[in-house]
């Protein structure tokens, strides 16, 4: 089995781009995945070219229109169009998503990172406070934060960043008590390497994979989260198109028009689990051990 | 200046295991216990033993990563970069996330900042000894196989121009005829820049080949040590003979008699009072209820055991394994 | 012949890959006779697993294609039968040793429990009776307090008692055909030796055919009734062991036992063979060897069949020994 498994092993991040596009033609969710993904990026990305109306453009002659020619997905109750301020209200949701992921997966690799490489009391200490950050569940904490920092889109993203960095602590300390096992890190000691060459030149590279996989997977929950807080009011404000703070005003018209909250709750949906099946997808290919077996 | 590199004087290493609730040790894994050793410059010292003898924790004493819990060890070599070490699996000791260029460079780099054109040609130079091509630098580990990979861990080793390097079975995870490109490639390099080897080994035909001088280990303790003809070629410890009898080799096919009984080693945790290969010793007689010291062979000063009944001439090995064996 | 256990007749396996198909095995013929001990030996890349695994149809499904080959396991055509057929072979006449002795055996239960249920399933034993087969089978391996490791863990005994309980699992039923992978490579040699003496012991008792997969040329010299050399999916040399060890006829087996370190002189080079093995997504459609071997001519560039050279089913496929023939 090992005999013939060895010829074709491209391994991690040095990447391959034949190797990556063969993995993902082969897994039909993750072409699904990347597919959904690529269209909703170019649509939000560009949206003044997509858009059909000025998303924040009042036309009280045509409120809760239903889905038209003119107005693809209906129009809200001061006659905005709907589809247009979603192509521009997921360029809110979308940000937050991104901006959460690179501040919540920053910090917290390098924390982690940091915490499984000196070990000892600081590692403990490090890691009991975070032990005591996810003891509480973090819808409720997201609340209590969004709700201190004030009603805004970026307090609730910096309230879910926040919340969010002990997991990625947890997940880049696992990995790299892994890979501290290595050979390579005990040939760096033998050399007496410092740390944070040691950190820098070993163990970051090598436990990106798993955390790019979580940052993915996070992408989708962060999207769906700050839509909540919107939804409840401690995200984004009026005017600002979001899917959340959208589907929020939505609700009071759900009975009689109906494509009010289902188009921005559609495009929720759509884009969280678009992002989930790629994070599955790509921990496919980053770790094809698992799928072989 | 001495030709003696390396000293160990009765090395003794413990690991504490679990604790009770005042935070002392429940007890101890006593990984080596009572090691005495000298490395000779240029030379090369063999290291056999099975699994459990304590070769590893050896290795990490020698590359002075780990401190003797007691006994003293002293080294020559620079602390900084004299000593270094090629590992046994050529997967796990390189970077896959480096182009090798970095990975034969980094004891440089780690060390003092250093431009990338010079590292480059550090790495080329050394590629060449190694026996590697220019045109391969910029390639990744996992392009490389096994045979290759080693190539690249021993130019590592070279990178930082040490005075010894640890060789922890280097080549019983490679290709018998990939080990033989390898083992030709250590011979030449120590010949061309006289660096001593430490070669940590299973495999008694690969030592008996390379090295001078060779310490057979058992139970964290040398059991017999000296030139390499003289111990695997007349050895004195029942468990060097052992050892050698039960490698297999090209020859007549062995006997497939009667099947050892006890082969598990005493727990290192408790270690035993009397002479550590007691139970399995078909030799064994009163006088190994205590404990055995490193004592000269015969007139030989540089042959030593760790048997009483081999020292004092009490041990005719060949008329013993008449008796023994049927 | 009729009294085969397993016979293997122009074997052809491709694995599917990113680069191109991998040609792992290109017509393979092996035959294991009644009571016979056959070995498999060659390097990494050789495909000795792949073709055990074949024959016992443990490839995972999917995962391989077999464009070619017939074989025959106790006299039913493997492509005859159904997977649940298969299954009750594998159980009963057909048993297996891998190289991991801990991954073979359920870490949560304790070996007592599973070598019952183990005897319980392909046996009329039950009950008592069947924990009293468990005892006899662990006491035919050497395992004095066989009583006490039926009690225990599998993660409570060295690697070596775990691989002798496997072998006694392994002829809990008397099985006709027994494949060990690799069987003792993960083991110290001592502990390999006294696994070795077993397997042969209760091979020869029970009449049982082993097919031996290693790497090891010298192990297999010593415990293999027969052999077959394989390099890059193809088998180029077999016979008696030995014939084909002892005197090889393909100038691979003759570079491969000329590079072991054991004949070599201490401070002579070791002959070693230069080179690597040929890609097998693209499989030369010559001899193997061709670009690797020293004695190649112009006729190597076609693929030299396996042919007879002398009795006991001596074969070796290369143009210069049929060159000599003629």
């Amino acid at each position: 089995m090992s005999d013939a498994a060895q010829t074709s092993k491209p391994r991690g991040l040095n990447i391959n781009w034949r190797y990556i596009w063969y993995q993902i033609s082969r897994s039909p969710l993750m072409m699904i995945g990347s597919s959904i993904i690529a269209i909703v990026l170019i649509l939000v990305i560009f949206a003044p070219l997509f858009a059909t109306h000025d998303p924040n453009a009042i036309s009280l002659r045509e409120r809760l229109a239903p889905p038209s020619w003119d107005h693809f997905f209906g129009t809200d109750e001061v006659g905005r169009d709907l589809y247009s301020r979603i192509l521009y209200g997921g360029q809110q949701s979308i940000a937050v998503g991104f901006f959460v992921v690179v501040l919540a997966g920053g910090i917290g690799t390098l924390l982690g990172a940091f915490s499984g490489l000196v070990g000892g009391r600081l590692d403990t200490a490090i890691m009991r406070l975070m032990d005591v950050v996810l003891s509480v569940p973090s819808l409720v904490l997201v609340l209590a934060l969004a709700a201190a920092l004030g009603p805004s889109l970026q307090n609730a993203a910096l309230a879910i960043a926040i919340v969010r960095i002990p997991f990625y602590v947890r997940l880049a300390r696992g990995q790299t008590l892994l890979v501290r096992e290595m050979a390579y890190v005990t040939a760096a000691e033998t050399f007496h390497a410092k740390k944070r060459h040691i950190l820098r030149w070993h163990i970051l590279p090598n436990i990106m994979s798993p955390i790019l996989v979580q940052t993915t997977l996070d992408l989708g929950n962060t999207i769906l989260l700050a839509s909540a807080l919107s939804f409840i009011g401690l995200g984004a404000q009026q005017p600002t198109a979001e899917w959340g703070a959208m589907v929020a005003t939505g609700r009071n018209y759900i009975l009689d028009q109906w494509w009010y909250s289902a188009f921005p709750g559609f495009a929720i949906l759509i884009t969280a689990t678009a992002f989930n099946l790629f994070g599955d997808g790509l921990r496919d290919i980053l770790d094809p051990k698992q799928k072989a077996r | 200046m001495s030709n003696h590199v390396m000293q160990l004087n009765d090395v003794h290493v413990r690991f504490p295991i679990g604790a009770n609730w005042l935070g002392r040790p429940k007890g101890f894994v006593h990984a080596l216990n009572g090691v005495d050793l000298t490395v000779r410059r240029g030379k090369t010292l063999g290291i056999v033993g099975e699994s459990g003898c304590g070769k590893s924790t050896l290795a990490q004493v020698l590359m002075g990563i780990l401190n003797p819990t007691e006994g003293r060890f002293s080294s020559t070599a620079d602390k900084e970069a004299g000593v270094q070490i090629v590992f046994q699996d050529p997967q796990s000791s390189l970077n896959a996330r480096m182009p090798i260029w970095r990975v034969i460079t980094e004891p440089v780099f780690a060390r003092k900042r250093t431009s990338v054109a010079e590292l480059r040609n550090i790495a080329v130079e050394l590629a060449r000894q190694v026996g590697l091509r220019e045109e391969v630098l910029d390639r990744h580990p996992h392009e490389f196989s096994g045979g290759q990979r080693q190539r690249i861990a021993i130019a590592r080793a070279l990178s930082s121009d040490p005075d010894i390097i640890v060789l922890d079975e280097p080549t019983s995870a490679l290709d018998i005829s990939i080990q033989a490109q390898i083992l030709n490639l250590l011979t030449e390099l120590q010949q061309a820049r006289g660096i001593t080897y430490i070669f940590i080994s299973h495999d008694i035909s690969v030592v008996r080949y390379l090295c001078d001088e060779v310490a057979v280990m058992y139970l964290g303790q040398v059991v017999e040590k000296g030139p390499v003809e003289d111990v695997l070629g007349a050895p004195q410890h029942p468990y060097t003979s052992l050892l050698l009898e039960s490698v297999p080799t090209m020859g007549v096919a062995g006997d497939f008699g009667q099947p050892l009984t006890n082969t598990d080693l005493p727990s290192n945790r408790n270690l035993p009072p009397h002479c550590y290969f007691l139970d399995r010793c078909t030799f064994a007689g009163s006088e190994c209820r205590q404990a055995q010291s490193l004592s000269p062979v015969g007139g030989e000063k540089d042959h030593v055991a760790r048997c009483v009944r081999a020292t004092s001439g009490d041990l005719n090995m060949r008329e013993g394994k008449e008796n023994g064996a049927c | 012949m009729s009294d085969a256990v397993l016979q293997i007749e122009g074997l052809e396996i491709q694995f599917p890959g990113f680069a191109g198909a991998v040609h792992a095995v290109s017509g393979v013929d092996i035959e294991v006779g009644a009571g016979e001990i056959v070995g498999i030996v060659g390097e990494s890349g050789s495909a000795k697993s792949v073709t055990a695994m074949s024959a016992l149809r443990l490839l995972p499904k999917g995962a391989f294609d077999m464009p070619s080959g017939k074989i025959t396991l106790l006299g039913k055509d493997l492509a005859t039968i159904t997977e649940t057929e298969m299954n009750e072979m594998r159980g009963r006449d057909v048993a297996m040793i891998f190289q991991e002795p801990q991954t073979a055996l359920n870490p949560t239960k304790k070996i007592g429990k599973q070598m019952i249920k183990v005897i319980e399933l392909h046996t009329e034993l039950k009950g008592k009776a069947a924990k009293d087969h468990a005892l006899s089978l662990l006491r035919d391996m050497r395992i004095n307090d066989a009583e006490e490791i039926l009690d225990r863990y599998p993660f409570e005994l060295s690697g070596g008692m775990r691989q002798r309980i496997l072998i006694g699992m392994a002829f809990a039923c008397s099985p006709r055909l027994l494949v060990a992978d690799e069987p003792t490579t993960a083991l110290d040699v001592t502990v390999q030796r006294q696994v070795l003496q077993l397997l042969h012991h209760k091979a020869r008792q029970t009449g049982a055919s082993v097919l031996f997969i290693s790497h090891d040329l010298a192990v297999v010299n010593q415990f293999c009734d027969r052999v077959y050399v394989m390099y890059a999916g193809r088998v180029i040399e077999s016979g008696k062991t030995a014939d084909a060890l002892g005197s090889p006829a393909h100038p691979y087996t003759q570079a491969l036992i000329e590079a072991l370190p054991e004949h070599a002189k201490k401070g002579e080079a070791l002959s070693s063979i230069d080179g690597t093995v040929p890609n097998l997504v693209k499989p030369p459609t010559g001899c193997a060897f061709e670009a690797r071997c020293t004695k190649s001519i112009e006729k190597c560039i076609q693929r030299p069949a396996l042919k007879p050279i002398a009795a006991d089913k001596r074969q070796v496929a290369c143009w210069l020994k049929e060159a000599q023939n003629v």
